[in-house]
């Protein structure tokens, strides 16, 4: 399968200090990735190692089906830095050109592809404006219009929704689905875990400079999880509920445990009730991915 | 187009943008404006009041016009070192350049396209002033000093040199660390020049093996002292009555060491750059 990224065990150090220890993951071709981690996780090195702007102390990455930082894999993909920066002398129009131009993109279709784009962004009435008359929310949006300048098979975005409105933010969330929709691979970075949920296929959770897990977010949304307030129960209850489920835990003076069968749910009474235990309450709760996303990076990571 | 003229373009875009072309015009013409009253009136004087030799109307022309080349020299070495100073550090401290070296370009096409953008604003500002300055001294004073196909081009070599040395600096240093490096390499250059003088004329080979080496170090002054000395008539360049005629005459194998030296500079900086962690 070609894969529009394939890393293997890529690590960074600056100095002493190790930003990313092992960076192991696959994108595949057309699929939203989401990539998520704590502050400091090493998401940002991580996606400038990708983008041949860091220089990795060890491991191989393939981006596009070639080496990090080839020049024709280039052509092919976009990228919206964290904190969008620009040359705020410029208007919007200039903008696109200038970078359109280090695309080597041809003159007349670029002048289509910018009216486009600025349409698409919603800036159209304001293009001819120079950048440092925008707000923080349209130089996000121009930046956005930046990276698919050359209709990439490949986009990073680094942040995509930060500054933005939540007008803003369901644009962004269009231009994402119209992107997968035409094929392009989008490695979305974001802290805003229900932009990922609700934009991603597929995400990856780093943690202190490690992918600690890659997933399907359609593995998710297929496991449940069994909330139960009980009498007393014995750690020999909570080993036993592991006949039935995944990862049976006692949080906030309730058992929890991870269920994929609707079918077990009855199952877990009776066998509950047979063991002698009084069961006050049962409900299923579907895990978010803020609750995964706590789970894998563990109370320690929690700050305060 | 190709990367390096695209940021060559965009270089001249942000001069003309940023009012820095503007500027530099409206300084120029001043500058110049009163350079020529200056002149008009010192030429009056020698030709009719005092009733001077040719000879002497020359030295005394002559000398008005390096004053003004000398304040030329002085006028590149600052445009030179300042317009491009921030341009490769300002850039990577604000996050500018990620956008541009994940694009299909070289890194080395981007340094180069700031260099020859950088570059042509130079040879713009030199042509401005000495043009300028050749033209109101033959129109008024009916005087050309010689050799100026000789002396401009090493003015030129000298702004290009430091040029070079500002963009190099910006790859690796702070745009202020940069300034006060580059800068002081100037200090170091222009001092070491006026030890080599002042050694030669008092015979004291160590001061002038001092100002030497600093030339080779840094060979800005050394060009504009030939530079100066071509530039004057013979009379002038044999008395050394002046601080525009030097005693001990940089040879043309300091203006090769000087064109090789941008050469490695410039190749430090591309390396440097296409290396570094953005």
């Amino acid at each position: 399968m070609d894969y529009a990224i394939e890393t293997q065990g890529l690590r960074k150090r600056f100095g002493e200090k190790t930003a990313v220890s092992d960076l192991t993951l696959t994108v595949r071709q057309g699929e939203v990735f989401g990539f998520l981690g704590p502050n400091g996780a090493g998401k940002t090195t991580s996606i400038k190692m990708l983008l041949a702007l860091v220089k990795p102390s060890a491991g191989t990455a393939q981006v596009l089906g070639a080496p990090v930082g080839n020049l024709e894999a280039r052509s092919r993909i976009g990228f919206l830095p964290e904190h969008f920066r620009f040359h705020d002398w410029l208007t919007a129009r200039e903008l696109l050109r200038f970078h359109g131009r280090l695309y080597h993109i041809p003159a007349a279709r670029l002048l289509s592809r910018i009216e486009e784009l600025l349409v698409r962004v919603d800036l159209q009435d304001a293009g001819d404006l120079r950048l440092r008359e925008y707000s923080k929310g349209m130089l996000q949006r121009i930046g956005l219009a930046q990276a698919l300048l050359n209709q990439p098979q490949l986009v990073f975005l680094d942040e995509p929704t930060s500054g933005l409105d939540p007008l803003g933010r369901l644009l962004v969330r269009d231009i994402i689905r119209d992107l997968r929709r035409e094929g392009t691979a989008v490695f979305l970075n974001s802290h805003l875990l229900g932009e990922v949920e609700v934009s991603c296929d597929r995400v990856a959770f780093v943690k202190k400079g490690v992918v600690v897990r890659e997933m399907a977010l359609q593995e998710k949304q297929n496991t449940m999880e069994l909330e139960l307030k009980l009498g007393q129960v014995a750690p020999e209850i909570l080993a036993g509920l592991l006949q039935f489920g995944k990862n049976p835990s006692i949080r906030n003076g309730h058992v929890r445990v991870q269920v994929t069968d609707e079918n077990s749910i009855p199952e877990i009474a009776c066998w509950l009730v047979q063991q002698g235990v009084k069961i006050y309450q049962l409900s299923m709760v579907k895990q978010s991915l803020e609750a995964l996303f706590l789970e894998i990076m563990g109370e320690d990571e929690r700050p305060g | 187009m190709y990367g390096w003229l695209t940021m060559a373009h965009l270089t001249l875009h942000e001069a003309r943008q940023r009012k820095v072309l503007f500027a530099m015009l409206i300084l120029g013409l001043a500058f110049l404006s009163l350079f020529t009253t200056g002149f008009y009136f010192i030429s009056r004087n020698v030709q009719t009041e005092h009733g001077m030799s040719p000879q002497g109307r020359q030295l005394v022309l002559s000398n008005v016009v390096m004053a003004g080349f000398y304040a030329v020299n002085f006028l590149l070495v600052m445009t030179a070192v300042l317009t491009p100073v921030d341009t490769i550090s300002g850039e990577i401290g604000s996050g500018v350049i990620q956008t541009l070296v994940t694009k299909p370009v070289r890194r080395s096409e981007i340094l180069l396209g700031k260099w020859l953008g950088y570059w042509m604003i130079l040879v713009i500002y030199l042509t401005l002033m000495t043009g300028g300055i050749l033209l109101a001294v033959r129109v008024i004073g009916k005087f050309t000093p010689p050799d100026l196909k000789i002396g401009i081009p090493l003015m030129l070599l000298e702004g290009t040199l430091l040029l070079t040395l500002s963009i190099a600096g910006g790859t690796r240093l702070s745009t202020i660390a940069n300034g006060v490096m580059v800068f002081g390499l100037y200090g170091l250059a222009f001092i070491g020049g006026w030890m080599e003088q002042i050694g030669t004329l008092l015979g004291n080979s160590t001061t002038r093996y001092i100002g030497i080496i600093s030339s080779l170090v840094v060979p800005s002054e050394s060009l504009w002292q030939l530079a100066a000395y071509r530039m004057q008539p013979p009379l002038m360049r044999d008395l050394h009555l002046t601080p525009f005629s030097p005693v001990s005459i940089p040879s043309s194998n300091m203006v090769v060491w000087a064109a090789i030296y941008t050469i490695v500079v410039l190749g430090v900086a591309l390396r440097q750059f296409s290396q570094r962690n953005l």
